[in-house]
């Protein structure tokens, strides 16, 4: 059987898991909707909220970044998983005992104030659309890969599912879908990973495997002639191809990767379709371990993805540099079709010479002719007619997502595995729109409809109304996906740096101050999002031309400056509560029940 | 049985676990993994720069440990201080 077939077959059955488990797993009440009831067990909450963080770029892009990056790359690891150690200390056990429905709310009750439930809902709306556009498009183009299908189509059929599973099931369907995803997207990533790992060290455990020595067999592999470790192996011929070594800092000054690495912790850590994740535990007990279990879950991938990145990084280069086109392995021709691999002969010696710079001007494209075939070139390789860039000898593109959708054929693993990494890669994606969706869906029926539009809805109808908001919300991410806005990827800082600068400092000092007041926390609020979104849309949107390094504010990028951006939001909040009527009776006292698991006398 | 200064007792203990975990926390992803990172490099760990791994590897798995060790001692804090849940 095909590659294609087995795509199809395997791809096919995990839709029809998912299915089955929405149908089993039919909402009943707003409760169930919202929360699942409470009724999550932490070890499956954790395995969720793994599926629920991964999303399709952890999955398909993060290793190849890494790859690209080197140590600056680590910023990602720490970054996507400190904020767990944050949530489990912090948040996620005073937020259970909150134990209402959603983020908005809790603000909205803590601060005493309408107008900053209104403010929370209009940003977890915002950040979840811009998260959740992204997630669209990564089911559309793992389809178009994979299964040869347009990407519209791909958007379609993911539609479909996400549209069934979310407004049937609402948390709980999602909950115990994305246990499934989770499951189905750690075996395919950790199955090419072992192998590779197997083959170039001899050591099945990738985690080790890329701080081994390079075994007999892998030597072979990589045409080499004498053994050492893997890492000085890398660090060797990176430096021979004018690039700084792997495991040393790379082009990012240090405060720039201090401020991503936090502004990606905190804004992890503000990001509501995480935080609700921990409503669903039956007790607080279960919420603090939740996390635990959920950083687990992550930390299999994020320890894994290093590895993936260095073997691949390795691998590529001495597979492909100084090789001819004829010599190459039978990935690079695979994907090359795809466009996100490309080669042109720029000194004409019929060999690929990779080195620092970009091979081209721009996105690449293929020559057609007349009749509208591809046109090849002496060795068989797709004639590019995007303009090679001349300040650099490299003559070979490699996108970042093919570290990951290459690696079982790297590997040489049979057709069902690379169906496997397919089926991984939709599951991530996915399970993370779902996530969003129902974020989206319950600030509108609870935060809107519920609690200021129609307060005496019935129960009936507002989950009636969740349901068409969810529905609502996967059509217009569909949308989205489809008419992808061109600043999707830019709009990602924007998602993390207004979790940071917004909703953490707010609901920290919600929980540990009493005296945090509502003018304190709508002002701290209005700085820290002004500032940042201010920064970003500068550099991103007004004057591009101008976003380097030594036009930042102390040589902190728009990536990073969420952190700066939470830190005026402290500084804000604390000043004004200090000068501003201090809280209701009831709302401290409703603080101060928050510390305790449970009160007496 | 609980009164009210042994809950604001429960509470400080909670609040000094907090403060050494994530001074924990900010030791080895920020300093480790980030600021000393170049001079962690001149030692080996097996085949990795120690730096290099910190950053890679060894911040996320004490993460983990971090968050394990904080559920047991809540845990044993809840117990002792009658606040567990029933």
């Amino acid at each position: 059987m095909n590659i294609l077939a087995w795509t199809w077959i395997i791809v096919g059955l995990s839709f029809a898991l998912y299915i089955g488990i929405a149908i089993w797993a039919k909402a009943k009440t707003t409760g169930d909707f919202y929360v699942a009831a409470k009724h999550i067990h932490p070890v499956l909450n954790g395995m969720a909220t793994g599926a629920d963080w991964m999303s399709a770029a952890s999955f398909i892009s993060m290793a190849g970044l890494i790859s690209f990056m080197g140590r600056d790359g680590s910023m990602y690891l720490m970054g996507w998983t400190g904020g767990y150690v944050l949530l489990a200390m912090l948040l996620a056990p005073y937020l259970r005992k909150y134990g209402k429905y959603t983020v908005p709310m809790f603000v909205g009750e803590r601060y005493y104030s309408q107008t900053a439930r209104v403010v929370a809902v209009v940003c977890a709306i915002f950040v979840s659309f811009t998260y959740v556009a992204g997630q669209m498009r990564g089911v559309g183009i793992v389809f178009s890969r994979f299964l040869e299908v347009p990407i519209n189509t791909g958007v379609l059929i993911g539609m479909a599912i996400v549209f069934f599973y979310a407004t049937t099931g609402g948390m709980k369907g999602i909950t115990y879908t994305q246990v499934a995803q989770y499951c189905v997207l750690i075996v395919a990533y950790l199955i090419p990973a072992i192998f590779i790992s197997i083959m170039l060290t001899g050591n099945p455990i990738p985690q080790l495997g890329y701080g081994s020595t390079l075994s007999e067999g892998g030597l072979k592999i990589l045409g080499m002639t004498d053994t050492g470790h893997l890492l000085e192996k890398l660090n060797q011929v990176q430096i021979d191809l004018g690039f700084s070594a792997y495991t040393a800092g790379g082009t990012k000054s240090k405060i720039d990767v201090f401020m991503i690495t936090l502004a990606l912790m905190v804004g992890t850590a503000g990001l509501p379709h995480i935080i609700i994740r921990f409503f669903t535990t039956p007790t607080i007990k279960g919420a603090r371990a939740s996390a635990g279990w959920a950083l687990l879950f992550i930390a299999i991938l994020y320890t894994t993805a290093p590895a993936v990145a260095a073997f691949a990084r390795l691998n590529m280069i001495h597979t492909l540099n100084d090789h001819s086109y004829s010599e190459a392995p039978s990935w690079f021709k695979n994907w090359e079709k795809t466009g996100l691999v490309a080669w042109k002969d720029k000194n004409g010696d019929g060999k690929i010479q990779y080195a620092k710079g970009n091979a081209f001007k721009g996105a690449v494209a293929f020559a057609k002719d007349a009749s509208g075939k591809v046109e090849l070139g002496p060795q068989g390789e797709r004639v590019v007619k995007t303009p090679v860039d001349d300040k650099s000898k490299n003559e070979l593109y490699i996108d970042n997502d093919i570290i990951v959708l290459a690696n079982p054929e790297i590997a040489k693993l049979p057709p069902w595995v690379i169906a496997l990494v397919a089926a991984g890669g939709l599951a991530a994606a996915l399970s993370t729109a779902a996530g969003l969706l129902l974020v989206i869906a319950s600030a509108f029926s609870h935060d809107l409809i519920k609690n200021i539009i129609a307060p005496n809805t019935t129960e009936k109808s507002e989950l009636m109304y969740a349901r068409v908001a969810a529905g609502g919300a996967v059509i217009v991410a569909g949308y989205f996906g489809i008419h992808p806005p061109g600043f999707v990827a830019q709009v990602v800082a924007f998602a993390f740096g207004l979790a940071a600068s917004s909703f953490f400092p707010v609901i920290i000092a919600g929980i540990f101050w009493k005296r945090a007041t509502k003018e304190g926390a709508m002002l701290g609020m209005a700085a820290g999002i002004i500032f940042t979104a201010a920064y970003i849309i500068y550099f991103k949107f007004v004057n591009p031309a101008d976003n380097t390094a030594a036009h930042w504010w102390f040589g902190i990028s728009p990536e990073g400056i969420g952190s700066i951006g939470m830190v005026i939001n402290f500084v804000v909040l604390t000043l004004v509560s200090l000068v501003t009527k201090e809280p209701p009776m009831p709302v401290q006292e409703m603080v101060a029940s928050l510390r305790y698991p449970r009160e007496s006398a | 049985m609980a009164t009210k200064e042994n809950q604001s007792a429960y509470w400080k203990e909670n609040l000094t676990y907090i403060v050494i975990l994530l001074g924990i926390w900010f030791v080895v992803s920020y300093l480790f993994g980030i600021i000393l990172a170049d001079k962690l490099d001149a030692v080996k760990l097996g085949g990795f720069p120690l730096g290099f791994w910190f950053a890679n590897q060894g911040s996320e798995i004490i993460f983990v440990i971090l968050i394990a060790v904080y559920v047991k001692l809540m845990n044993a804090l809840d117990i002792k201080y009658d606040v567990h849940e029933q």
